[in-house]
């Protein structure tokens, strides 16, 4: 009888029934499954530039949940639509995890080994760099570089990968590289 | 923002786009900051504000530079910090003349290349010439390259800092005279008549940016790619930034332009650019004919005898060298100089996509960007795509840019067939944010560690793994190659350490960019900062205004103090660039004695007792400087800077008004139309910017602007715009079912007027038709989009969110692509599109199917008249622009110089 609702409104405390009167006992003992987690790790959004905190929970080596980093000076905790859905940007359903290539003319893709890929890539590289090179202009000036590769693409990666991607064009003579800044 | 007293966003939608970052905005309001949206929508930053202007898109110039003359005319001016802190009393050269002389030119401009030569823009030297750059003006003239961008993140060069100052400001020919006349005609009138804002709604703004700045109190713009996104963009920001200085809000607590970026590290990457024409650090790529050898680049920077820190980018440059190619730079070859290759003129990526469509790129990157929905001009896009031998996309799941080959609107239309296409496509699956760790950089410069929570699955990969091993099995593949061709490959350092999964440390990459000395038993040792960089080869560095990050080996990004410590400035979380500086040009928070300009504003201040400056931040300035040194300017560099000097970037240690050098379109932001405008531009003969990228091409037509045959085909204006709920071209938000469940479908925003005009219905369909494409949108009838009263006529404006796209698979959500209709026609400093705004009609009901679509989009060129030259013509009226202004003591010209109107 003491856990009639009404009486336990009135011993709880919670006289307008909106708190632990209310509560049955299946919901107290839910608890968070971020509570389960076997790690926390900080991390940032990786959406626009505000730069929010993020906390990214994992268990048995899978992103549970993603919520907003309380000590970031930035944010405080909060996260907007897109970075609270980042979770799912991880874990989607529509998300590719093999290389696919597709042969000239196909109409389909087919799976190919990742080492193959990158193997076919660099030696594509080397042929349209050296198709595409051009060492002087026509006033005999060095020009020292190949028109025949370009890339976009950079503002969602991070500031080592673009690192990389910039010292390996440059080094190779490919002048054309591009990312979302200008656009 | 916080900090600030009047909150102006102008050019961007911050409680939509940035709603995490608009909580500063929100403090600031509730402190009783005044918050103004000038915007051609209502929004819900809107919503919030203290009061909506809308205006004509395209039209900021005019508004902006009606306030200059508005507080230059009442006098509302910072006097104390205009003169000391900017340009305002430096002389100009006597052989420029103003927009006001030449009809909407300035001097020096070619109208067969299209292009100005900018030395009669120049300050006044002694013996009466003109300052000059560093000796590559005529570089500039021959290969008309994207000179703008060289300037980098500092001024442009000068030979020297031995400027004439007038510190009366009176003499005619100083900045502030050239200012004032130049603005007197952006008045209040002209405001109603180009913008569509009622005089009341301009003295609203006026009084309260004015009453909001000074002494004890600061203003702040915000502002995102509602300004970028025009063929004069970079002067929208120009003329936000002369404001700012008139008004002694640069360099201080809630002052200051703010750049709202879209992208995590979008900052970053123009830091550490993958872009065309910066090396790290923003050191330009050397150009042909411009910088052949090494001297000629290093003094295109800058002079040694210029005042600042780019007087050092040898040092920069240098350790560059040495962390790219290592012992292979050496002082005996110029330090590998030869390594670089070279351009001859702008390489962006819609003269990238020229070249693939005339066949001459083979291979093409696509990372982490979607172009065939997120570029302008989409067809032209996938078309250029269909041209490559070999396409990588590296992306989380198979976007339209991986797709196109069988399902692209043109595969529809009949204009491609899968079966034809020889394109060779491979699909890299890429790693979450999570899954890798690094570094992006937000957008106020800090840079923020993320820690890996997991590894990628599957096959996916991040990038840096990725381009390691590309970049490791193309130098194997040359490591036995004779020819000299292939030096630079062998040469550049690829010798990361590696994890136990065989994948490269991010760290060290990090430690790489920060930089290292070699000290004398030949150990390499971290880097505290970039004053420590060397000329001599002693340092390596991979992006000089990023050295610091691991001081002391610490990994400063990764610091995560809560709420960043006690200091207001918060600085214990992250890093910012450069040398931990939360406010750049903070030494003019304080006045020219070293105090602060009032205990409201206080930030950084000369203490006398220290002999240094102190305060909340990490000074941006020589921290032994005195107020009143004064050092001979002869010795150049920082030690030239004197205590007044706040711009230490700047040639002359000055805030530029006026900008001598460094833009390609003009000394002085004026009012241009757009590429395509139904309005004549109501303040200069010139319609457009002469200088803007024209791309006059078949597949890139333009609409009649007004007063040409044709301009009622194509009579209604559109804007393009982000919503909460998506990302860009929506690889990130329309694969993800809780933000396609928000927003589901492609729609056009239109006001009841423009409604009842078309015989639109809320929630029917609607067909929107530009020069390059037909799209369909569900319809949104709302208040919201205001029609405008422009020259006397009724504009009205459509709003499309660009997000979706046709294609792709497993999408949960697709739709049309806005930038279909979008046409490419660039700024020429920045060499982005116009696609802020665009001429277009609007018809009830969904578009046409297949080719019929194809077929509508020829009835309406050819109604149009629309030709390639359309909208191409440089000079609007040759007669009334390039003839010789008459002289100064003409009697028959009357003194404002407007005779020929």
């Amino acid at each position: 009888m003491l856990e009639w609702p009404v009486l336990r409104q009135f011993r709880s405390g919670d006289y307008l029934g909106r708190g632990p009167a209310v509560e049955s006992a299946r919901t107290r003992n839910l608890t968070s499954r971020n509570e389960t987690a076997d790690r926390v790790v900080q991390s940032v959004c990786p959406y626009c530039a505000v730069g929010c905190g993020q906390r990214v929970y994992v268990k048995d080596e899978k992103v549970i949940q993603i919520e907003g980093d309380t000590d970031s000076p930035v944010s405080r905790g909060r996260l907007c639509p897109k970075g609270s859905a980042s979770e799912q940007l991880v874990n989607a359903p529509g998300r590719q995890y093999e290389v696919l290539y597709r042969a000239p003319k196909s109409k389909e893709w087919q799976h190919l080994d990742r080492d193959t890929a990158i193997e076919m890539i660099a030696q594509r590289f080397v042929e349209s760099r050296r198709n595409g090179w051009q060492e002087r202009d026509d006033k005999g000036r060095l020009l020292r570089r190949t028109m025949g590769i370009a890339s976009l693409g950079g503002a969602t990666l991070d500031n080592e990968e673009n690192y990389l991607i910039k010292k390996l064009f440059t080094a190779a003579g490919a002048i054309q590289i591009e990312n979302q800044a200008r656009i | 923002m916080a900090n600030a007293d009047c909150i102006v966003l102008q050019g961007g939608n911050m409680a939509e786009a940035h709603p995490v970052g608009f909580q500063w905005v929100s403090e600031a309001k509730a402190r009783g900051a005044k918050v103004i949206h000038v915007d051609p929508r209502f929004t819900r930053t809107s919503a919030v504000a203290d009061k909506h202007i809308p205006i004509r898109v395209g039209s900021d110039v005019a508004l902006l530079g009606a306030l200059i003359n508005y507080v230059i005319s009442h006098d509302l001016w910072f006097k104390e910090y205009v003169v000391a802190y900017t340009n305002a009393a430096t002389i100009v050269s006597d052989e420029f003349r103003d927009t006001e002389d030449l009809g909407g030119l300035f001097s020096g401009f070619d109208p067969t290349t299209g292009k100005y030569d900018p030395s009669s823009w120049s300050y006044a030297d002694a013996d009466g010439s003109g300052v000059g750059g560093t000796g590559d003006d005529e570089g500039h003239n021959k290969s008309g390259t994207a000179s703008g961008e060289m300037a980098g993140s500092g001024g442009a060069p000068l030979e020297h800092s031995g400027v004439q100052r007038d510190e009366t400001l009176q003499d005619p020919r100083t900045v502030f005279q050239i200012l004032k006349r130049h603005y007197s005609r952006y008045t209040p009138e002209m405001v109603q008549e180009v913008c569509g804002i009622s005089a009341d709604d301009f003295t609203y703004l006026a009084k309260a940016i004015t009453e909001n700045s000074g002494r004890d109190r600061t203003t702040c713009w915000g502002y995102a790619t509602g300004w970028t996104q025009h063929t004069l963009g970079a002067q929208f920001i120009r003329t936000a930034a002369i404001l700012q200085l008139l008004l002694g809000n640069v360099g201080r607590p809630g002052g200051g332009i703010m750049a709202l970026r879209g992208h995590a590290s979008i900052q970053g990457s123009t830091d550490i650019p993958t872009l065309f024409n910066l090396l790290p650090g923003y050191l330009p790529m050397p150009t042909v004919g411009l910088h052949d050898t090494l001297p000629e680049y290093l003094d295109a920077i800058a002079s040694k005898k210029q005042k600042g820190f780019w007087a050092d980018a040898d040092r920069y440059f240098i350790s560059l060298m040495k962390a790219y190619f290592g012992d292979a730079a050496q002082a005996d070859n110029n330090w590998a100089y030869d390594y670089l290759p070279r351009l001859s003129g702008p390489h962006g990526t819609y003269q990238t996509t020229v070249g693939m469509l005339a066949g001459d790129v083979e291979g093409y990157f696509v990372l982490g960007q979607n172009p065939a929905v997120g570029s302008a001009n989409g067809r032209m896009q996938r078309l250029a795509m269909a041209k490559l031998k070999w396409l990588v996309v590296r992306d989380l799941s198979l976007i339209e840019s991986a797709t196109w080959w069988k399902d692209s609107p043109e595969i529809a239309s009949g204009e491609l067939r899968t079966e034809d296409i020889d394109t060779e496509v491979f699909f890299m699956p890429a790693a979450t944010h999570v899954e890798k760790a690094g570094t992006f950089t937000q957008t106020q410069r800090m840079l923020q560690w993320r820690h890996q929570a997991i590894r990628p699955p599957g096959e996916c990969q991040s990038d840096m793994d990725f381009f390691y091993q590309l970049g490791a099995r193309i130098k194997e593949l040359v490591a036995d190659s004779t020819d000299e061709v292939d030096a630079p490959l062998q040469a550049v350092t690829w010798d990361y350490p590696l994890d136990e999964h065989g994948d490269p440390v991010p760290e060290s990459v990090l430690q790489e960019i920060n930089g290292y000395r070699t000290n004398e038993q030949g150990e390499r040792e971290l880097l505290s900062g970039y004053p420590e960089l060397k000329a001599d080869g002693s340092t390596s560095c991979g992006c000089w205004i990023y050295s610091g990050v691991f001081a002391g080996g610490q990994n400063m990004s990764a610091r995560r103090v809560p709420r960043g410590g006690p200091n207001p400035a918060q600085n214990e979380w992250g890093w910012a660039w450069p040398a931990d500086r939360r406010i750049l040009y903070n030494r003019a928070s304080a006045d020219p004695d070293g105090k602060p300009w009032s205990e409201r504003k206080k930030y950084i201040w000369w203490d006398e007792e220290q002999g240094k400056w102190v305060g909340d931040d990490v000074p941006d300035f020589p921290v032994d400087r005195a107020p009143h040194s004064r050092p001979d300017p002869d010795l150049g560099g920082p030690a030239a800077l004197t205590g007044d000097d706040p711009f230490i970037m700047q040639a002359d240690g000055k805030g530029w008004l006026y900008a001598p050098k460094g833009l390609v379109d003009g000394p002085l932001p004026v009012h241009y139309e757009a590429q395509e405008s139904p309005v004549r531009n109501p303040l200069y003969v010139q319609q457009q910017n002469p200088a803007r990228m024209i791309f006059a091409r078949e597949d890139n037509l333009d609409a009649p602007s007004a007063g040409m045959p044709g301009v009622e085909v194509y009579p209604y204006v559109f804007t393009t715009y982000r919503l909460t709920e998506h990302h860009t071209a929506g690889g990130m938000s329309r694969w993800l079912p809780y933000l396609s469940e928000l927003q589901p479908e492609m729609f056009c925003e239109v006001s009841p007027a423009l409604a009842q005009e078309r015989g639109l219905v809320n929630d029917g369909w609607a067909t929107i038709v530009s020069p390059r494409a037909v799209i369909e949108a569900k319809v949104l009838v709302t208040d919201r989009m205001t029609p405008l009263t422009v020259a006397g006529k009724t504009v009205h404006q459509v709003g499309l969110p660009y997000h979706w796209g046709v294609g792709g698979t497993d999408a949960i959500v697709s739709g049309d692509a806005a930038n279909d209709l979008i046409g490419v026609t660039l700024d020429p400093n920045t060499q982005i599109q116009e696609s802020k705004v665009g001429s277009c009609d609007v018809i009830a009901g969904r578009r046409p199917r297949g080719a019929a679509s194809l077929a509508l989009l020829a009835s309406y060129n050819e109604r149009a008249g629309v030709t390639t030259e359309t909208d191409n013509i440089r000079i609007t009226d040759p007669e009334a622009e390039l003839k010789d202004p008459a002289p100064k003591d003409d009697p028959n010209r009357d003194k404002e110089g407007w005779s020929q109107f």
